[in-house]
């Protein structure tokens, strides 16, 4: 099958990598890159495991071809921890209780992360719609959206 | 990885014609937020993709200086509803496409994927016929513009022959200066769900404050998106009062035609074109800022 070199910006770091046209982006980042805190859940949009930041949005890589990643800028939760600290959303999912089995948690720390880098102010129901496309099956969502409102009210970037 | 037989990326619109003319198995892909999932779910399999997802120039809005608002089909859902253009002169179709999905969604998908996937359920779908969408639609032996109406055949079914593509969404001015309007999705679910019934109104007031122009569009009404033309003639000229509003609700119940699926019954749906034609009108004329409302 056809296959394409693209390059992009991974983590701020500049990176290049032969991909089959068919593959998603998904299962670049995790198999040639062995990014895999992006997880791969429901594998159709609909779950947000596997959302990356890319030119400053969040996506679902799992239904992203990865050709498409050609000169995009992107950003995984692996480049959310800067020598062993954890960033400010990070550490306000911890703060919060905002974790239980961690499968979903990558994903909703770029969703927040993507929200506080926009610089917008959010009301609670308007982080509810912003975390829609993330879902969550052990927390009941009320911690991590508090975590949302308590790193989003403090305005520290990541 | 995906079931792609062959995969192609167009440079330009007539690439991607001639690409098209060269294989009459291959489909285009854009946003791919339909395209990819009904591959992943098997759907669809031994796919031939023409790709347009990078092409610049059929992404954007602009207005022509007869004031035509040109929207481009490969603008994400979210660059539509955050563009000055829309925000200034449509702001109610920027709501509708803030329905769609949730926001991986729509930092991806497309509004012109949302069209030519021929879904009644689209969520750009009902308020693009209240505007009166013309879409221009280039092809092998030139350019072709069709009405919104035109283009929808059936469910899944929209008048593209092979080797054509939407390449603008034409809105007049006419059709949309001094317009106000509201879009209602209703669903099981707040957010991540496909319409049980979308409706959208679109009104425009008179000098003495009376309808001057009313617009109301369903869709999930019927096989395609559609309009309620009757029930349209009976407000126009008329001044609001509620007499009206419950009018339109009667009026429109009796134009559609909608059908049982998993998400709702018929009469479910019959149910929520009285009701949701109602709160639509009376939303849409909240936002005219107009007298007696």
């Amino acid at each position: 099958m056809k296959t394409k070199k693209i390059q992009f910006s991974l983590n701020d770091k500049n990176v290049s990598v032969e991909v089959d046209v068919r593959e998603s982006l998904l299962d670049v980042l995790r198999q040639k890159f062995h990014l895999t805190g992006t997880k791969k859940g429901c594998g159709v949009g609909e779950c947000g495991a596997c959302t990356v930041i890319m030119n400053g949005e969040t996506v679902d890589t799992c239904i992203f071809l990865a050709t498409w990643a050609d000169g995009k800028v992107i950003h995984t939760i692996e480049g959310q921890t800067i020598d062993g600290q954890l960033s400010a959303v990070q550490q306000a999912m911890l703060d919060e209780g905002a974790v239980q089995c961690g499968f979903c948690t990558p994903g909703f720390v770029m969703s927040i992360t993507s929200m506080l880098e926009s610089g917008k102010e959010y009301t609670r129901e308007e982080i509810k719609k912003e975390l829609s496309g993330n879902m969550c099956r052990c927390t009941g969502y009320q911690n991590i959206v508090k975590a949302a409102e308590k790193v989003l009210q403090s305005g520290i970037l990541p | 990885m995906f079931d792609i037989t062959s995969y192609e990326e167009a440079n330009s619109v007539q690439h991607a014609i001639d690409l098209l003319a060269a294989n009459p198995q291959a489909q285009l892909i854009a946003g791919g937020t339909d395209v990819i999932i009904r591959l992943r779910e098997g759907k669809v399999s031994d796919a031939n993709l023409i790709s347009i997802h990078d092409l610049d120039e059929l992404k954007g809005v602009s207005i022509k200086t007869d004031g035509t608002i040109v929207i481009k089909p490969v603008t994400t859902f979210t660059s539509l509803a955050e563009h000055p253009i829309i925000k200034q002169h449509l702001p109610f179709l920027g709501e509708a496409v803030s329905t769609v999905g949730g926001p991986q969604t729509r930092h991806v998908g497309t509004i012109g994927g949302n069209v030519c996937n021929g879904a009644t359920s689209a969520d750009s779908a009902s308020t693009l016929f209240a505007l009166n969408a013309r879409l221009c639609i280039t092809g092998p032996s030139g350019i072709r513009t069709s009405t919104i109406q035109d283009f929808y055949k059936g469910p899944g079914k929209v008048a593209l022959t092979h080797g054509e593509i939407l390449t603008a969404i034409l809105i007049s001015p006419k059709d949309y200066l001094g317009f106000s309007g509201h879009y209602i999705k209703y669903t099981l679910r707040n957010a991540m769900d496909i319409a049980m019934l979308g409706c959208s109104v679109t009104v425009k007031l008179g000098i003495d404050h009376s309808v001057a122009d009313f617009r109301l569009a369903f869709g999930v009404a019927a096989p395609t998106p559609m309009r309620c033309l009757r029930t349209e003639a009976a407000v126009k000229g008329h001044h609001f009062s509620e007499d009206l509003v419950e009018r339109v609700g009667e009026l429109a119940v009796s134009e559609v035609n909608p059908r049982t699926s998993w998400r709702a019954s018929k009469e479910y749906r019959l149910q929520l074109v009285g009701e949701l034609s109602k709160r639509a009108f009376r939303k849409a004329m909240s936002k005219t800022g107009g007298k007696g409302v």
